[in-house]
């Protein structure tokens, strides 16, 4: 990879300047706050890059269009937050059926309803359970930084395509909107289009295809939700996690994208105190990274989750280590933003087994 | 014994597939098909063909067309064929989509698709019902029109009047070309292709937005044989759905 010069940008730029360099040759987005630097940059440098930007009429149709484009095997996004990510799972659930690959970036925003513009967590359950009607799953990365914006949309192209799915980039208002420096790199060995055995592109001296999620005939529906179990099931091997002073921690802090990056901050504070804490930070909401946290509860310490919702990775994380611990947890309201300062007292709560 | 001197004067176009339909007697979906299909092969561009099915009795024209195709969700295949097209620009690109799924839960998308003037080209068969669920009323039900969902008759003032798209269509500036057909009969069949045929040349010749709308019969449905719904077509259908060009960029505007 070829390392090149820091700039200073929203996460919101580090998502649309990490589709370019992934080759993402179609946009199809929808204004909604606090998006909207996605569209915005993809309407004046998708153009430049070859691709196509097309600003649809509706969340609904900037999906469909998402779908078709995908169906072509040609690297597609569209962005949104979180009322437009609720419009977008019609098409996100034919595609989990259809196992066409795209990115959906989601700016979680708070809920429910029209909420707020300011960030929140309260997509968890529709990001990792599917979202959509049937029984599906989507790769979920969770950036906490502009440098992980970047980087993560770039994997997030490589894993649609790797595994035939939607993938979906979830960060929030503040990953969105926050300005820092991040350093920019050009993947290499990467083409604007793959799926060389199944994209469409004319049936010209080849039999013809067909991509679609309806199977009427007898057994073909359940052979296709074999498939992508199976499929599901292999997705495991990308579980990721950052562990930052777990080794000697008493109480895990475990916490996801901007909660994570805060609460991060919240366990240094501590450690200079002398307190043994330590942070577990999902990258990948699913799969979630159960192994990593069950080895943590294994070797006998305890857990709180701390989210910025009324509580739902907290299930994956009681899921994970179900067997030999269980986790407290600590809600920030949607419609409050938090500080390290918030995290300390219930951390300590916690360690002290409170 | 003097030796037999055939000519063979009808064949099947190279883009059908040789198998039985699904559809009911006297349904004009396979006159339809045929007629894409004779057309895909005509202008010479079957094999570089992408398809958007759509959702209702429809959906399986992927079956009986030897073209690529993708599956669209109920209403949006013009938002997934805009999507094709944007990937795929040298392709031809076409929809098909039935009332239901145009002129109800579809309508934002055919309506921006058009606008855009995206470069694909949709057809339209309007039979005023919803076919493959049973015959409930549908945005182009009739007046008077007896259906599952409104069994005493379609009422303008509870269900409002049956929606004409290809007038909306034609007034949208990104349309290049807009006319409806009708398949009741042969002299009606050839006209609808003419219009079929213009409406895919607006892509291949990359002038916008291409739309033709077909009356057809769907004789199940409307509880009537096969002769008697074609006559309905003339004596009902065509006096509110008046057949005709509504827009041709070529000519200058509707006429």
């Amino acid at each position: 990879m070829s390392k090149t010069v820091r700039i200073f940008v929203k996460g919101n730029e580090a998502v649309s300047r990490g589709a370019l360099a992934a080759k993402c040759r179609c946009f199809f987005g929808y204004p909604i706050t606090p998006q909207n630097e996605i569209p915005e940059f993809m309407s004046s440098e998708m153009p430049k890059a070859g691709g196509e930007f097309v600003q649809a009429e509706s969340e609904v149709a900037a999906a469909n269009m998402l779908l078709g484009a995908g169906a072509c095997g040609v690297r597609a996004m569209t962005s949104s937050s979180s009322p437009g990510v609720s419009l977008k799972q019609e098409a996100i659930s034919y595609m989990a059926g259809s196992e066409i690959p795209a990115v959906i970036v989601n700016m979680n925003r708070g809920g429910p309803g029209l909420g707020d513009i300011g960030p929140a967590q309260g997509d968890y359950y529709q990001s990792t359970r599917g979202g959509g009607h049937g029984d599906y799953r989507l790769l979920v990365l969770a950036p906490s930084t502009g440098q992980e914006a970047y980087d993560m949309t770039i994997q997030a192209f490589d894993l649609a395509f790797k595994y035939r799915n939607p993938v979906m980039v979830l960060g929030d208002a503040i990953l969105g909107q926050m300005k820092e420096p991040i350093t920019p790199w050009i993947p290499e060995n990467i083409e604007s289009e793959g799926g060389e055995d199944w994209r469409l592109d004319g049936a010209n001296g080849r039999e013809k295809r067909l991509i679609k999620s309806l199977f009427l005939e007898e057994g073909a529906l359940a052979g296709q939700n074999q498939k992508l179990q199976a499929k599901y099931d292999a997705m495991k091997e990308m579980a990721d996690a950052e562990l930052f002073d777990t080794e000697d921690a008493e109480l895990v802090v475990c916490a996801y994208g901007s909660i994570g990056r805060i609460a991060k901050s919240a366990v240094r504070k501590l450690r200079k105190e002398g307190k043994k804490v330590g942070l577990f930070r999902p990258k990948t909401l699913y799969p979630f990274p159960e192994k990593p946290l069950l080895k943590l509860a294994k070797e006998g310490k305890r857990f709180l989750t701390v989210e910025h919702n009324l509580g739902q990775m907290v299930d994956d994380v009681r899921l994970a280590i179900r067997t030999v611990a269980d986790s407290d947890f600590f809600p920030i309201y949607p419609g409050n933003l938090p500080t390290p300062d918030d995290f300390e007292e219930p951390i300590l709560k916690s360690l002290e087994g409170k | 014994m003097s030796e037999m001197n055939e000519k063979l004067v009808f064949d099947r176009p190279k883009a059908v597939i040789d198998r039985p339909t699904h559809y009911c007697p006297g349904c004009h979906h396979g006159v339809a098909h045929r007629l894409v299909g004779e057309l895909l092969e005509e202008l010479g561009v079957f094999e570089d063909t992408i398809l958007v099915s759509s959702i209702g009795c429809s959906v399986f024209l992927y079956n009986y067309l030897n073209v690529d195709a993708v599956e669209a969700p109920h209403g949006r295949a013009p938002a997934v064929a805009t999507g094709v097209k944007a990937a795929r620009k040298d392709n031809f690109v076409f929809a098909y989509q039935g009332d239901g799924d145009l002129a109800s839960i579809g309508m934002a998308e055919i309506l921006h698709a058009a606008n855009r003037g995206e470069k694909i080209s949709v057809v339209f068969v309007n039979n005023t019902v919803y076919g493959m669920t049973g015959g409930q009323m549908a945005p182009t039900t009739l007046i008077g029109q007896r259906t599952t969902t409104c069994p005493s008759g379609r009422c303008l003032e509870h269900e409002g009047a049956p929606i004409r798209m290809t007038e909306i269509i034609a007034g949208l500036g990104g349309t290049a070309f807009a006319a409806r057909g009708s398949l009741d009969n042969v002299k009606n069949i050839r006209q609808a292709k003419k219009y079929m045929r213009k409406a895919f040349e607006c892509q291949t010749q990359n002038k916008g937005f291409g739309f033709v709308e077909l009356l057809s019969a769907c004789p199940t449905n409307w509880k009537m044989t096969p002769v008697q719904a074609n006559e309905r077509i003339q004596t009902e259908m065509i006096p509110y759905f008046p057949l005709g060009v509504y827009k041709d960029t070529d000519e200058g505007g509707a006429c």
